[in-house]
């Protein structure tokens, strides 16, 4: 049982950062169809800087992280989609497809040429004490990364319902045409959204890089999976890409503790195709009509 | 003022023609520099670097400078297996690397159909006992240091019951097979056996195995980055028995990407630059001031490797591939002959060496070595 317990709250811990890159990965989708398959790069990158405003700066963990925010929601938000997004966007999904899977492959080699290919460490903003809950010992990380990421989830839907602005951006994201008309700025609307994204990958690299460490190439798990915990859940729902996330968490530290490692993959993928063939929209998702 | 001009030209002619006539001997270092690997690679080239420069400012090898020329394989098995060849082909007299054992057991064909010696870091034992007449290592296969960790758990922490955690690669099955067969003879039981995957990430579910087992000690046989992310989860999973690791888990990275997590480990270390000998001392002193890292047993590996091989040729007194391997078969070198060779050493007919190692624990992020274990 305290096997079982220690599983599931590592699981949870881990899915709710998955869950943070879901949540960008669909509000892309959603504002602008932009399938972002650099998504894992978008969170592993904000590390580095991270990284960088404490070594090559000076600055101390937590105003580090502030520059980082600031950094990524520029570079991966505006920038992002000022000079990728916006002059593809118009010849329709598939290049966007692949570009950001070239802006993948650039993102991973410049961390590499510039940073080197090791791991680096990476600090925690939590405590790695510990306290006992039913027999499992949590870590007090492993909390702050759950707490950390809902307070980030709820603050994204409480903006996004409960303000003019959020209201703008869900008007943009269900119909640009009739949101144009009645006066919303849609270029506007997609940008912040972009620069949402770029928030929640930031917050989800200061979580996780703690225990993954700052590498190059740890993005390409996380971008799997967030694309994953997105379909699971369902690519149109903010609350789909957050139960996703933590499903696939659970489900992969699950497969890992109760099947075997070499199968840890497998879980989440076997479960996708099961979603698929039974809920095509996904768990959450509502099925969307496709329009000529 | 033409004439002197024509006289130089024609000095510098000759010279250049000496400069040319003079052999240099190639040496071809294939290894890990980008990948999971990369750690390892980048300590591993770096020594050999810095050796190749201090043999050649002190007169090369039978007079003639080496030239290196380092590869990159990407920590990929056939990667590394084309760029031995490539290796070769550029003109390698002998190649260095690779140090993960599973691109070793691939590559290493290459170097045997073609007569080539080949010096490699890599510890799985299969290596040396696939009757390769021009494999070497340079630094002990698991089989000899397995049985020096399993002493240690029974008689130095009297442990009946054991966790392995492995990863499931070249290197992880054969130190893991090495391992059980020694704890298992000595009466220990191992009651949890947990692989998993090189590069792996999350270590949750790992640790909850291994901690509910009921084991008495956890001994961790992992790569460097998945080591140290292993060793904060069982910190944050709260492990308070005994973790005993192969020099892998001691590795000055795994310590200083750990942090805290790192403290009260043990294990055993083949080769580690915190040992008291003065040659040692002397390398660590130089690596880390020519390159600002300290050096890790890989970098050890890495000199080592450069200096047998320097030695080798000197020994086989001339430039011939045969002859080297002959050499290196059954060499002896000590410490008062050649002081780079850091200590003494000896490899057997099947390339395998054999020399003293060391007990290590890590305090406050240090290493420090306990004992000193002798060849066996």
């Amino acid at each position: 049982m305290s096997e079982f317990m220690q599983v599931l709250i590592s699981g949870l811990a881990t899915g709710s950062i998955y869950a943070l890159a879901a949540i960008g990965f669909t509000l892309l989708w959603q504002a602008s169809q932009t399938i972002n398959f650099a998504q894992g790069e978008f969170v592993m990158l904000p590390a580095f800087f991270v990284l960088i405003g404490m070594h090559v700066l000076g600055l101390a963990l937590l105003p580090a992280i502030a520059l980082a925010l600031v950094v990524s929601v520029v570079l991966l938000g505006m920038v992002f989609k000022r000079v990728i997004i916006q002059p593809m966007l118009p010849h329709g999904v598939l290049p966007i497809v692949m570009a950001t899977i070239g802006l993948a492959i650039l993102m991973r080699e410049m961390v590499k040429e510039f940073y080197s290919a090791e791991a680096q460490p990476f600090p925690s903003m939590f405590s790695e004490s510990t306290f006992n809950v039913l027999g499992a010992t949590v870590s007090y990380q492993d909390v702050g990364n759950l707490i950390v990421s809902a307070i980030a989830i709820v603050a994204l839907q409480l903006f996004l319902g409960r303000t003019r602005t959020g209201r703008c951006m869900q008007a943009t994201a269900q119909n640009p045409a009739v949101a144009e008309i009645l006066g919303v700025n849609i270029q506007r609307m997609v940008l912040y959204t972009f620069m949402i994204n770029a928030a929640l990958a930031t917050i989800a690299s200061v979580l996780i890089s703690p225990i993954y460490l700052a590498k190059f190439s740890i993005g390409e798990p996380i971008g799997l999976v967030a694309f994953l915990a997105a379909i699971v859940g369902g690519f149109n729902q903010v609350r789909g890409a957050l139960a996703g996330g933590l499903l696939i968490g659970v489900i992969d530290n699950m497969s890992a503790a109760y099947l075997s490692s070499e199968y840890r993959i497998a879980g989440p993928m076997i479960l996708l195709i099961v979603i698929i063939l039974l809920r095509p929209q996904g768990l959450l998702g509502t099925s969307e009509g496709r329009t000529v | 003022m033409i004439r002197n001009f024509a006289l130089a030209a024609l000095v510098a002619a000759g010279l250049g023609a000496t400069a040319a006539s003079a052999e240099t001997i190639k040496l071809g270092n294939v290894a890990e520099l980008s990948g999971s690997g990369a750690t390892v690679g980048k300590a591993w080239t770096d020594a050999i670097t810095m050796g190749v420069e201090e043999i050649n400012a002190a007169g090369g090898v039978l007079g003639n400078q080496l030239e290196l020329s380092s590869y990159d394989s990407q920590t990929d098995a056939q990667t590394s297996r084309a760029l031995v060849q490539k290796a070769i082909d550029d003109g390698a007299f002998l190649i260095l690397g690779t140090v993960y054992s599973g691109s070793t057991i691939v590559n290493m064909l290459v170097t045997q159909q073609q007569g080539i010696p080949q010096i490699v870091g890599s510890e799985a034992p299969a290596i040396t006992q696939k009757g390769n007449p021009f494999i070497f290592r340079s630094s002990f296969g698991a089989h000899k240091s397995m049985p020096k960790i399993a002493d240690y758990l029974k008689n130095g922490l009297g442990v009946s019951k054991v966790a392995v955690s492995w990863v499931n690669n070249e290197f992880g099955k054969g130190g893991h097979d090495a391992f059980v067969k020694e704890v298992t003879d000595r009466g220990i039981e191992v009651v949890a056996d947990v692989s998993s995957e090189v590069a792996q990430a999350d270590f949750a579910a790992d640790v909850a195995k291994l901690k509910g087992s009921g084991a008495e000690a956890i001994f961790v046989y992992l790569h460097e980055e998945e080591s140290a992310r292993i060793l904060r989860e069982l910190n944050k999973q709260g492990v308070d028995v005994p973790i005993v690791g192969e020099t892998t888990l001691l590795n000055q990275k795994v310590v200083e990407l750990a942090g805290e997590a790192a403290n009260g480990i043990m294990g055993h270390v083949g080769l580690t630059v915190d040992a008291p000998n003065p040659e040692i001392q002397e390398f660590g002193k130089r690596f880390s001031e020519k390159y600002g890292y300290k050096a890790d047993h890989n970098a050890m590996k890495g000199y080592v490797a450069i200096y047998a091989a320097k030695t080798a040729i000197e020994r086989a007194g001339e430039l011939d591939r045969q002859k080297v391997a002959d050499t290196l078969h059954s060499m002896t070198v000590k410490v008062s002959e050649v002081p780079n060779i850091l200590l003494d050493v000896s490899w057997d007919e099947t390339g395998e060496v054999s020399r003293e190692s060391f007990l290590v624990e890590i305090q406050d992020g240090k290493s420090v070595v306990k004992d000193t274990l002798p060849a066996n």
